[in-house]
């Protein structure tokens, strides 16, 4: 178990980020604190990504003409990263002016008083 | 010319939503128009792909020319032709019930045309990740366009529906992740040969779970669905019209592709359990819907939960994997887009004309407005699955592929099912037409004239509660009767006759799917 931790120690963190993000999705009553939750769990699978690709003594994929100079990390987990994040980016970006408009509407971010006050 | 027609598919929509921005900078109420022209060139294009796919049976392109493993594949097949068609065909006909629905704002527009280009996008993808970044592209426009009225509610709901959505799609994502750091690839063909060999491997069984609950939480399967009732109802009608009948539709073709190309029915000879697994799952979600349907008084909710159910009747014939029930689920697949997107454009016209929004409202409006609560009560009969429509044949097909497979307790659920929609469908019926005339109804005003399909002009309803409307009509859930035009109608009708009109069309589908059917 330590052994594993000590070696894997990436994919470990991988998990509680996950779990940390999906908690405060679930249990935290403000509406931004859970697009923070949202963004901490979509950060944890891009550490997995980046942990996955990461080769020990690995250079970036650049191959001189004459080739060889390996081992090379393989580029494209990066790149599913880069994307990945770009989407997050544009997702948070919505998420946030739907939380601006609730609070112009209901005047508040609290996710209980807001069904409160949209229920009567 | 074949060759440029996949990515034309997805890129002409993605560029022209452009468009409506621009033009708001000098005009206003003009991005109809070029959706209406970008939705007329993709239904052409959309027809030039079924065509090619019906002669050669399946289209590919390579992007870029970097061929598999490291580029990423368009590919067009049987599968994911009657998918194309359906999508260019709902969005052109959504679009002539938006024309007098709203809202007009140019913005709306271009999250429309984005819709569209995710959702082709979805459907043509032969490469995993690729599939990712459209779901999300699919997901961002829809949570845009659920809040396009501006309303709080609407906006809680979308909220609601980006932090489920986008939690899904991550869990798509992690799955993907595990498929690629166990093969090194992520193109579906690719991943097919690659994953061969080590099916009971914990990393591909994991991949495999995570994709799956990933896609159910897009598809809205019970008991991941809790967004969707709320996104339904509070989105604008011509915006649940659009996302009823497409968004949910093309996830739980992903789900069907994923099963099918990706894990293929190897997969679940080798790990019966993960069949089980998704066969409980829908089962579940089969009669939870159909029950949660069956209590509901609010139609649009009503018609949501229905969703959930139909939803997992195709998640069932996608996992049942012999080829009378995949058959059965691209039927059904197809024919619940049209019948929900029938029935929620139906839905609008009953609110815009006469304000009814509950089943109680619908009393004995099948005299007042004759034409819609007749294609009502078509569609209704159909998503019941009377024969001869659409609805029929699908839950046929399944059924009867679950009796071939040995998985009786399927056709119990589905026949349970159809009982329960009965239920809900005849409540309806019976309200629209034998409700006692006597009974005092929250639109009981004097606009009989409201009439006919062309009603342009409702008549003067006695509102009890007029619903101040702030930002200039653009919010189609105020109560107040608003305009109805002949193209709202003519939608609504159109998807009752095509949805009769394709139970006929067995035999096109299997000439479709007899490339990819297991």
């Amino acid at each position: 178990m330590i052994d594993l931790l000590a070696s894997r120690w990436a994919y470990a963190a991988f998990v509680v980020l996950m779990v940390v993000g999906l908690y405060m999705m679930i249990a935290s009553p403000n509406l931004v604190k859970k697009v923070i939750g949202l963004n901490v769990f979509q950060s944890a699978v891009f550490l997995f990504f980046i942990a996955a690709a990461y080769v020990v003594g690995g250079s970036p994929a650049i191959v001189p003409p004459d080739g060889g100079g390996g081992p090379y990390v393989s580029p494209l987990p990066h790149v599913i990263v880069l994307t990945a994040i770009v989407v997050g980016v544009s997702l948070t970006a919505v998420a946030l002016a739907l939380v601006v408009r609730i609070h112009d509407e209901y005047g508040t971010v609290d996710e209980a008083v807001v069904e409160e006050v949209a229920d009567d | 010319m074949t060759d440029v027609l996949l990515p034309l598919l997805v890129a002409v929509p993605v560029l022209a939503a452009v468009a409506p921005l621009l033009l708001s900078l000098r005009t206003t109420e003009t991005g109809w128009y070029v959706a209406a022209v970008t939705c007329a060139v993709e239904a052409t294009l959309a027809a030039a792909v079924v065509r090619a796919v019906s002669l050669d049976g399946a289209v590919r392109h390579v992007v870029g020319g970097y061929e598999r493993p490291y580029g990423i594949e368009l590919v067009a097949d049987g599968l994911s032709a009657p998918v194309v068609a359906l999508v260019a065909v709902v969005a052109l006909g959504v679009l002539a019930f938006a024309y007098t629905a709203g809202p007009r704002r140019n913005s709306f527009y271009s999250a429309y045309l984005l819709l569209v280009g995710g959702l082709m996008g979805v459907t043509v993808t032969g490469d995993l990740f690729n599939m990712f970044v459209f779901l999300e592209i699919t997901g961002l426009a829809t949570y845009a366009l659920v809040a396009a009225d501006r309303s709080g509610r609407s906006a809680v709901a979308a909220l609601k529906y980006l932090i489920l959505g986008t939690t899904g799609a991550s869990l798509f994502l992690i799955g993907v992740g595990y498929a690629f750091v166990e093969t090194g690839t992520l193109n579906m063909v690719d991943l097919a040969d690659r994953l061969a060999g080590g099916y009971g491997d914990r990393t591909v069984l994991a991949s495999f779970g995570f994709i799956l609950v990933g896609l159910g939480l897009k598809t809205a399967v019970f008991p991941l669905h809790t967004w969707q009732p709320d996104a339904y109802t509070y989105a604008p009608d011509t915006v649940t019209t659009f996302i009823s009948a497409l968004v949910s539709t093309v996830a739980a073709y992903a789900v069907g592709r994923v099963i099918l190309t990706v894990f293929t029915p190897a997969f679940f000879e080798a790990v019966p359990a993960a069949r089980t697994a998704v066969l409980v799952f829908a089962a579940v979600s089969i009669l939870a819907g159909s029950a949660l349907a069956a209590v509901q008084s609010e139609i649009k909710r009503l018609l949501a939960y229905s969703s959930v159910s139909q939803f997992g009747l195709v998640v069932a014939g996608f996992a049942l994997v012999t080829p009378d029930a995949v058959l059965g689920a691209v039927i059904h697949l197809v024919g619940h887009g049209l019948m929900k997107g029938g029935l929620f454009a139906a839905a609008g016209v009953m609110a815009a004309r006469h304000g009814a929004r509950t089943v109680g409202d619908y009393a004995r409006l099948g005299y007042r407005s004759p034409v819609v609560a007749g294609a009502v009560g078509v569609l209704g009969v159909v998503l019941v699955g009377v024969p001869p429509s659409v609805g029929f044949l699908g839950k046929w097909y399944i059924a009867v592929g679950a009796v071939r497979a040995g998985a009786w307790p399927i056709a119990v659920v589905v026949f349970l099912s159809t009982l329960l929609t009965l239920s809900y469908v005849a409540r309806l019926l019976e309200r629209l037409y034998f409700a006692g005339s006597t009974e005092p109804t929250v639109a009981a005003g004097a606009d009989a004239d409201a009439d006919a399909g062309t009603g342009a002009e409702a008549g003067v309803d006695v509102d009890p509660d007029p619903d101040p409307v702030a930002d200039g009509g653009d919010r189609p859930d105020s109560r107040a009767p608003a305009a109805v035009s002949t193209g709202m109608v003519a939608v609504v009708v159109a998807a009752a006759v095509v949805a009769v009109a394709l139970g006929f069309a067995t035999a096109a589908f299997e000439t479709f799917l007899g490339g990819v059917l297991p």
